[in-house]
């Protein structure tokens, strides 16, 4: 598309913010802040994995395709 | 996937549910997360604005889009999130046979559209459905099918809209003219900035949105449940194993749980509902229209069939896994109502509860709110399409300036959505003409493709021919929906069996109305002056040189990636048998 931003720049942003704030969040609890009640399988800390996961997808998408 | 045919979605069903207190308590991070989407979406849409300039720009994104992103749009526009809280509510409900909306109720139709018509309505250079009709028929048939559609997509937007902000009100107890109002403030201001290219990112991301909040609840579900065998084990010994296959509980009428045969499935949804809705509904085709190439548009629905077989992931599987995780029974959303139990409507927002925690939380309500928005979006950017080009300029200002055309289809979003909000209001004080208005839709989808399928493939078809043809098949419709609604007996004839239920009404229905078009426009047109062929070049099979494709490579044909489709959608059938 003509000198515009791709929408897969804006699909990384959008990851790159949420990855980081679910991670962060995943991280948070780790450190005595659990919620209530505890989600099933909260155990498994699916939070901080599915977190870093869109954060590194976020921050690929971002670079690969940001404005030059 | 079909918002008209969804049984557990029934939007009337929806509304009876309790609103005394909410599924979900959010969390200021679930806060952020929703916010950011709306800061996003806002931005998308001013961004956008300075490349939808022109008609072209503006209605058909300049035909500029890759066949990733018009592929991902096009199956994202059908992927609301009344669809998918119905349908796993219906998965609940009826076991693994919902997922036929997904793969033979969506797959050929979608390789069909991709191969064979793809290229007449690219090459035709029309800017709608309603447009084809009208190269192919003349204006009786445009203005009939235009009005049709126009009329139908707000109505039915502004039904969906206030049904999600019932659920919004049942999931996280927000007020419903809060929802109504931010949300279709939100959507008026992108599309009428953007355009259809505003719109297409947005479905874009509200596909990554879906999938992102969507696809933990199957995957924490399965190490739940311990895997697939188990799972299907524990639902067999439940609820009977007619829950847990596709095809071989379908022989008869009763012995399945959705009181359906198999004719019905290949021949009503798979034949009829399915071709009409992926092959000739504006809102879908429309994503398709604005790939940059012919080959890029070929290969969108191709693409898009590939992610759709994917959906029953993320949407039938979860009801499956509530039928065994679950501790609480869920029940008709008319019992709920009485009773105070949860209905089956609220199955992924419960399955949601059970497994994320802050912030994937408010991941999975945005992507409910993100499908929703997308949904509207593409309802009102089609409306916005075809009153401007099919009735405004068709009929009423031939040859106005091309900003005028721009300046309308702004003015369209914004009326569109204005409509929209009044529907809404009007059907909160008047719920039964919901489902009454949602049937109407119903009406002109099968015909609708009878018209056009015979237009494409068949010469001598003719102009009456196409008028009478859609016009009898949709009356069709109407005239076997009215009786089986005053005397529900009826049914028995319209199906062709006494143990047929609902599911299986809407399948035969169709299936007769697109049978009656067929044959009436067949034989009208045998008694009608056909047009002579060099007037259908561009419109019809055989009358029409295809521009020839040069791929680097076999495997880049879209015709071998369909055959890959086709293979792994017949598999999948097979293996779940």
């Amino acid at each position: 598309m003509r000198d515009s931003l791709s929408i897969w720049f804006f699909s990384g942003i959008l990851l790159l913010a949420y990855g980081l704030l679910i991670a962060g969040t995943g991280i948070w609890e780790l450190f005595g802040h659990a919620p209530t009640p505890l989600p099933v399988l909260y155990q498994l800390h699916p939070a901080i994995w599915w977190g870093g996961m869109m954060t590194a997808f976020g921050l690929l998408y971002t670079v690969k395709f940001r404005p030059r | 996937m079909f918002p008209i045919f969804a049984p557990a979605a029934s939007l009337t069903a929806l509304l009876a549910a309790p609103l005394q207190q909410s599924l979900v308590r959010l969390h200021g991070v679930d806060i952020a997360v929703i916010a950011i989407y709306f800061a996003i979406v806002i931005y998308i849409g001013f961004y956008l604005k300075r490349a939808s300039n022109t008609s072209e720009e503006f209605f058909m994104a300049g035909r500029e889009m890759t066949a990733w992103i018009a592929g991902l749009s096009f199956v994202s526009a059908n992927l609301g999130s009344l669809e998918l809280m119905g349908w796993a509510g219906s998965a609940y409900q009826y076991g693994i046979l919902a997922t036929h909306w997904y793969w033979i109720g969506a797959i050929p139709a979608m390789l069909f559209l991709g191969i064979i018509m793809m290229p007449f309505y690219y090459i035709s250079k029309t800017h709608s459905v309603p447009g084809y009709l009208h190269l192919r028929y003349g204006d009786g048939t445009r203005a009939l099918s235009a009005v049709c559609f126009a009329a139908m997509t707000v109505l039915m937007s502004g039904i969906n809209m206030y049904a999600m902000a019932v659920v919004m009100k049942v999931v996280l107890g927000w007020n419903l003219n809060f929802s109504i109002w931010v949300s279709s403030v939100t959507v008026a201001v992108y599309v009428a900035l953007g355009g259809l290219r505003s719109a297409i990112f947005n479905e874009v991301l509200q596909f990554l949105l879906i999938w992102l909040g969507a696809l933990l609840i199957p995957i924490l579900g399965l190490i739940e449940a311990g895997g697939w065998t188990n799972l299907k084990a524990q639902i067999s010994q439940r609820m009977g194993s007619e829950y847990v296959h596709l095809w071989s509980t379908t022989g008869h009428f009763t012995s399945n749980p959705m009181g359906i045969h198999w004719t019905g499935i290949v021949f009503g949804l798979g034949l009829v509902i399915s071709f009409g809705y992926w092959t000739t509904d504006f809102l879908v085709v429309q994503r398709v229209l604005s790939a940059h190439s012919l080959r890029a548009a070929r290969m969108s629905p191709i693409i898009g069939a590939g992610f759709k077989m994917l959906v029953p992931f993320i949407v039938i599987l979860p009801g499956l896994l509530a039928l065994s995780v679950l501790p609480v029974h869920l029940v008709p959303a008319n019992v709920a109502a009485v009773t105070g139990q949860p209905s089956y409507n609220e199955v992924l927002p419960l399955m949601m509860v059970r497994y994320l925690g802050p912030g994937l939380l408010g991941l999975g309500v945005t992507a409910l709110i993100a499908g929703f928005m997308s949904g509207m979006a593409g309802n009102v950017s089609a409306f916005a399409t075809v009153w401007t080009y099919d009735i405004y300029g068709a009929f009423m200002n031939k040859k106005a300036s091309d900003s005028h055309y721009v300046a309308m289809g702004r003015w369209c979003t914004f009326i569109g959505v204005l409509i929209s909000v009044g529907t809404a209001y009007i059907v909160q004080h008047a719920a039964s003409i919901m489902d009454y208005v949602q049937a109407l839709f119903s009406f002109f989808i099968a015909p609708l493709f009878g018209t056009v399928i015979l237009g494409m493939l068949w010469k001598r078809a003719t102009k009456a021919g196409g008028f009478w043809g859609l016009l009898a098949g949709t009356c069709t419709a109407i005239g076997l929906w009215v009786w089986v609604d005053r005397d529900p007996s009826a049914l028995r004839y319209v199906a062709l069996s006494p143990d047929a239920k609902a599911m299986a009404a809407d399948m035969y229905r169709a299936l007769w109305s697109w049978i009656v078009c067929v044959v009436v426009t067949i034989l009208v047109s045998l008694m009608t002056k056909p047009r002579p062929v060099a007037e259908l070049e561009g419109l019809v099979y055989g009358a029409t040189k295809l521009p020839e494709e040069h791929d680097d490579h076999w495997y880049q044909k879209p015709i071998v990636w369909a055959g890959a489709i086709a293979v792994v959608f017949v598999a999948l059938n097979i293996i779940f048998w």
